[in-house]
């Protein structure tokens, strides 16, 4: 299949949407688009189990180059391998979504459903690329939306929100850009081509300067400890679909990023640096979980408890066993989809009662029967449930991070597995206290869900439960390209 | 071996009632609900009854030993060669008992609750559940693979949860419900890292695999689960312990109970079938699940099991005799009953006679599922009738309820352990189990099952005799055939089902086990057992003060055990005072003030230093040529005096 589709259906669609006259022409153009998206998401998917039960013994499949920048030796080389179609899929489930919820934006509705649409090209684009300069191109165009969609769209403090985000990723992206350049020229080659670079042994010293810069740089996307502060402010400022695009896939831009680039690139010094990964990672899955604990405003809490949610996807990758970083993928899937349809929820929620603060809410569950079912849903999918994604992924890393036997690596694997009380601490209050007890007064008039939201959440319910009751499509899909990575590893001494 | 795929359907049809009710059942089964619920599941009865026919008296024995089957079998997740979690079907005799005893109670509570929760406005939603739960429980009796049964376990968690919270407008009820997850799941995080414990030496998730692994004396995993060891225990007692840890939760040992009297804010039936009769022995088989090990490979974890079931099975029934509500004195009786369970494979071996408590256990699983099924669902008729749960607000009522008084008084009989009903034979054997093998269990046991027989009679006086109730206005009589006829087939079993030969089925290898009976054994147990109903009734048949004089005298133990020794309370001062205000609040202020506290000052920062320096940038050349003279000199005086 061609994955220039993927690049080329955004645009447009998003050139589309420009050239609408009004409003409601706009929101089925997206809705079209959105849908395409989703389809070629599954045609690629298809194709891709395909080639694999075919024995395809390619790395990266569908692999595409054409030249851009000849004499700084940069392609427009694309390909992708079983974690970027996890990736691609995610994100066409979380843009038909966001597309779905944001039905009654009313302000500037031609501007806002482009940028969501821009912000998807950039995934895509940033998910299939194999030479590091077209994927940094792709993570800034990744980028620019959200501030906008904060800045204009958002509520509350939006613009110290808008700032901060646009500046703390611009600055991850900083970090990249630096670390990539240094990469660039410490091979003699020259050459941005991660197929390429990952034949070349990159020097241990440029390792040890260029592997950090890379993952924190991406891990600050992804809300490593301690640079995840954009992540609460950004989220409870943005409307709807901001967080949901910002929650089920920039977050995982980083993640992608992270396992791709730095520890695909670098193994050494992924080994170097993996006992600071996992604290970090471990502080935060805990300081994550207890700092959400205190939230009273569902998308803080929402926000915080993501930070402990990503910190299983750096975790995985810092255990840097097969099932680990299988499992840190299966994370970022199944995280993307929960907070997505998360706030989705919140949204729902919000348009009617008009607040966020957990305890000035009530006994809902009597009025809006569907979002409730949703949210407790989505709140058991947080906290671990079997049958829902969070649970299938949160083991597969656990099971990998137990394979080491020594001391770090073990208190660690106690800790995370200890949060998900914790997790089932605040989950549980936020639902009790939102969706039962005795309803408030004020609120006994509320409507259901809308078509479009019940469509919206219908559509993440169902990748939700296809990973959390079969888990093995995307095991299979994921592990190989794990077990790739892996041998990377095992190279090194 | 005949064809069992068949088996799947036993919990694959309560699943599809769920599925099907959950969905639909709000828009277009509004009252017919109960009924599908009911028929799905008695179809699933009657192959639970087919199968344990099939397997104990066709294929399952042998050459005289009772096999463990596994007809079904797929991979669910696989993790690498060997280790994977995988969805299949045991079949041996613990698992074909579960299968009837969760069918065949699910079953009756099913068709109680036809009447009981008839006209609730979540009518639908409630059998919803009920199927989710039973469907989860069989999936949990079953699991062929500590994963699957972890999965399983996690479902039959969050369906008590849904249905503990089932009246979610009572603030009662969310508490309740939150605390039995929260409490559960802490349990449960024990559980998890335990199987990581137990699959990373075994080097399997599979129960046999893992069962045969750590039990044969000349296997190197067996050896190296031995060799390793934290704080002077070996890796293998860790793993066991944490997985008892996961049990204890589940059946509410002490100390982590504390969520089972509260989850009886849940629906009658409810109680009867997840907190009497199913989920809370959940632990219970657990440890018979993973029997072999404990006992051939870890005796201190089994001993541990063994004095946790024993201090359970006490504290609960000094509790139970100071409750007033009916429910909660049937709770802390459930946690009691448990704890002779645990106990009883605590004191147990391994093999031939040595396994009597295995086999006791189980027994008393069964029989206690018989029996405490009809004391719930007798209480929910008295419940039903008086609109209280309080015994101050009840006595005399056997004239109002004669079938309920019967059946309720066959049920006291047999938990009291007087023959030839069925607690009698299920209590004889492990208390002959544990005076054979320990005697401090043994005489805790003895003294527990007088307080038992006491407290029973104390809540069976108190309903039915003592004062007459204060009944006006409005009362229903005692409901109509749906509710009786479960009452009176599980009393039929609480009557009869102690002279099934268990050892027979049920044995620690799978052989026959003959249980002796023996008379002058029996004698003491049962005379306490006497002096305890005489004393219920010799303070609670009539109305009268000597109860409370009594409780006066002995002020400060009843007290405590009123309430419930404080132990709520100290479990709301680690969570309130330690989880929230000495964790949870420094971190989310730290994070405010500290750590995004610092990137707003790099912000400020950058925001003052060019605000400074913009100055520099006037367009005058004079000042331009100043700068340019500093840094002549500047670069003149590096020259000079650093690069010499």
């Amino acid at each position: 299949m061609n994955l220039l589709l993927l690049i080329l259906v955004p645009l447009l669609t998003a050139t589309a949407i420009l050239l609408m006259r009004n409003a409601s022409q706009v929101k089925w153009v997206a809705l079209t688009g959105a849908t395409a998206q989703l389809i070629l998401a599954f045609v690629l998917f298809f194709a891709f189990r395909k080639e694999q039960a075919a024995g395809n013994p390619l790395q990266m499949l569908f692999q595409q180059q054409y030249n851009w920048f000849p004499s700084w030796h940069i392609s427009f080389h694309l390909g992708v391998d079983g974690i970027s179609v996890a990736m691609i899929l995610l994100t066409a489930f979380v843009v038909i979504a966001g597309v779905l919820v944001s039905w009654n934006v009313a302000r500037m509705t031609k501007e806002f459903y482009f940028l969501l649409i821009l912000l998807s090209l950039g995934a895509y684009g940033f998910f299939i690329s194999l030479d590091l300069f077209v994927l940094f191109f792709f993570l800034e165009i990744a980028v620019i939306p959200k501030y906008l969609l904060i800045g204009i769209w958002g509520n509350g403090k939006k613009e110290y929100s808008a700032n901060k985000l646009a500046l703390m990723l611009m600055g991850g992206s900083a970090l990249v850009l630096v670390g990539l350049l240094g990469v660039y020229f410490s091979t003699p080659e020259h050459t941005f081509d991660l197929l390429k670079l990952s034949d070349i042994q990159i020097p241990p010293e440029v390792q040890k300067i260029c592997f950090p810069l890379l993952f924190v740089g991406f891990g600050v996307f992804t809300a490593i400890f301690p640079l995840h502060t954009w992540v609460p402010d950004g989220h409870s400022s943005a409307p709807t679909a901001g967080s949901m695009f910002l929650a089920g896939i920039s977050m995982k831009l980083g993640g992608y990023g992270c396992l791709r680039v730095a520890v695909f690139l670098m193994p050494q010094g992924a080994k170097e640096y993996s006992t600071i990964i996992i604290v970090l990672s471990t502080i935060a899955i805990l300081y994550g979980a207890f700092a959400t604990m205190m939230q009273k405003d569902l998308k803080y809490m929402n926000a915080y408890s993501s930070v402990s949610h990503c910190g299983f996807v750096l975790l995985g990758i810092g255990m840097l066993t097969k099932v680990s970083m299988t499992g840190a993928v299966m994370q970022m899937v199944s995280h993307g989809l929960m907070t997505a349809l998360f706030f989705a929820v919140i949204g729902m929620i919000y348009e009617r009662t008009h607040t966020r603060q957990v305890n000035e809410m009530g006994g809902l569950l009597k009025v809006m029967p569907f979002i409730i079912t949703i949210l407790f849903i989505v709140g058991l999918c947080s906290l671990g449930l079997p049958g829902l994604s969070g649970f299938v992924a949160e083991m597969t890393v656990f099971m990998g991070s137990w394979q080491h036997p020594d001391p770090l690596h073990r208190i660690a694997t106690i800790a995370a597995c200890l949060s998900i009380v914790v997790t089932a601490v605040y989950i549980l209050r936020a639902i009790g206290q939102t969706a039962m007890g005795p309803i408030k007064a004020g609120y006994e008039n509320l409507s259901d869900a809308t078509w479009n939201e019940k469509l919206a959440a219908i559509i993440l319910v169902i990748g939700i439960v296809a990973i959390g009751t079969a888990p093995f499509w995307l095991n299979d899909l994921v592990s190989p390209a794990s077990q790739l990575i892996l041998e990377k590893i095992q190279l090194v001494q | 071996m005949p064809n069992l795929t068949y088996i799947a359907l036993i919990p694959l049809l309560p699943l599809a009632g769920f599925l099907l009710l959950g969905i639909f059942g709000r828009n277009y089964f509004k009252t017919t609900s109960g009924i599908i619920g009911t028929t799905l599941l008695l179809i699933a009865t009657v192959l639970a009854i087919y199968t344990a026919y099939g397997y104990f008296f066709e294929y399952g024995k042998v050459a005289g030993v009772y096999q463990k089957l596994v007809p079904l079998h797929y991979t669910w997740l696989e993790f690498s060669k060997g280790v994977s979690i995988d969805m299949g079907i045991i079949l041996d005799p613990i698992s074909v008992m579960m299968l009837v005893v969760v069918t065949f109670v699910s079953l009756m509570v099913h068709i109680y609750s036809l009447v009981y929760m008839k006209g609730e406005e979540r009518f639908p939603t409630y059998y919803a559940f009920l199927g989710l739960f039973t469907f989860s429980m069989l999936g949990l009796v079953v699991s062929s693979n500590i994963f699957q049964m972890y999965i399983f376990w996690e479902l039959v968690g969050v369906s008590s949860f849904l249905l503990i919270g089932y009246y979610y407008d009572r603030p009662s009820a969310v508490a309740a419900c939150k605390k039995a997850f929260i409490v559960t799941r802490f349990a449960d995080a024990g559980f998890l890292i335990g199987i990581l414990i137990l699959s990373f030496y075994s080097g399997t998730l599979d129960f046999n695999t893992l069962i045969q692994k750590l039990t044969s004396p000349d296997s190197v995993e067996l050896k190296n689960a031995v060799a390793a060891s934290f704080l002077g225990v070996s890796a293998l007692t860790w793993g066991l312990v944490l997985v008892f840890i996961g049990g204890a939760g589940k059946s509410a040992m002490f100390p982590l109970h504390i969520w089972l009297p509260d989850a009886m804010e849940g629906p009658t039936p409810v109680s009867a079938l997840i907190h009497a009769a199913t989920m809370v022995v959940a632990g219970v088989f657990l440890v018979a699940r993973l029997f072999p090990v404990f006992a051939i490979s870890a005796p201190e974890a089994l001993n541990l099991v063994g004095y946790v079931g024993a201090i359970s099975a006490l504290i609960a029934a000094v509790i139970a005799c100071t409750q007033t509500d009916i429910k909660r004195v049937l709770a802390y009786s459930t946690m009691s009953q448990i704890g002779f369970m645990m106990f009883a494979l605590g004191v147990s071996g391994h093999g031939g006679e040595n396994g009597l408590g295995y086999t006791a256990s189980m027994f008393h699983l069964f029989t206690h599922a018989m029996f405490k099924a009809l004391l719930f669902l007798g209480a929910g008729s008295v419940i039903h009738f008086i609109h209280s749960n309080e015994m101050k607000d009840m006595g005399g009522l056997r004239k109002y309820l004669p079938i309920t008084h019967i059946t309720f008084l066959i049920a006291c009989l047999a938990i009291a352990g007087v023959p030839p009903f069925a607690g009698f034979f299920s209590k004889e054997e492990i208390l002959l189990a544990a005076y054979q093998h320990n005697s401090i269990i043994y005489y805790v046991a003895l003294f527990t099952s007088g307080l038992t027989a006491f407290y029973m009679f104390r809540l069976y006086f108190s309903i039915f005799w003592n004062k007459k109730a204060d009944i006006h206005g409005e009362h229903h009589g005692e409901g109509g055939f749906a509710l009786l006829m479960p009452l009176i087939l599980l009393a039929v079993g609480a009557a009869a089902a102690g002279f099934i030969p268990f050892g027979n089925f049920v044995s620690s290898d799978g052989t026959k086990l003959e249980s002796a009976f023996h008379l002058q054994f029996s004698i003491l147990p049962v005379a306490i057992g006497l002096i305890g109903i005489f004393t219920a009734m010799w303070l609670y048949k009539k109305k009268n003060d000597k109860p409370d004089k009594i409780a006066a005298s002995l002020s400060g133990l009843y007290k405590a055990a009123y309430r419930k020794f404080y132990i709520d309370e100290l479990y709301t001062f680690i969570t309130k005072k330690i989880l929230f205000n000495l964790i949870g609040r420094p971190a989310a202020w730290f994070d405010k003030n500290i750590v995004d506290g610092l990137v707003n000052a790099t912000g400020k920062a950058t925001q003052t230093i060019s605000e400074k320096i913009k100055g520099m940038q006037s367009g005058k050349v004079q000042q331009y040529a100043i700068y340019f003279l500093i840094g002549v000199i500047a670069l003149a005086v590096l020259f000079i005096y650093v690069w010499k």
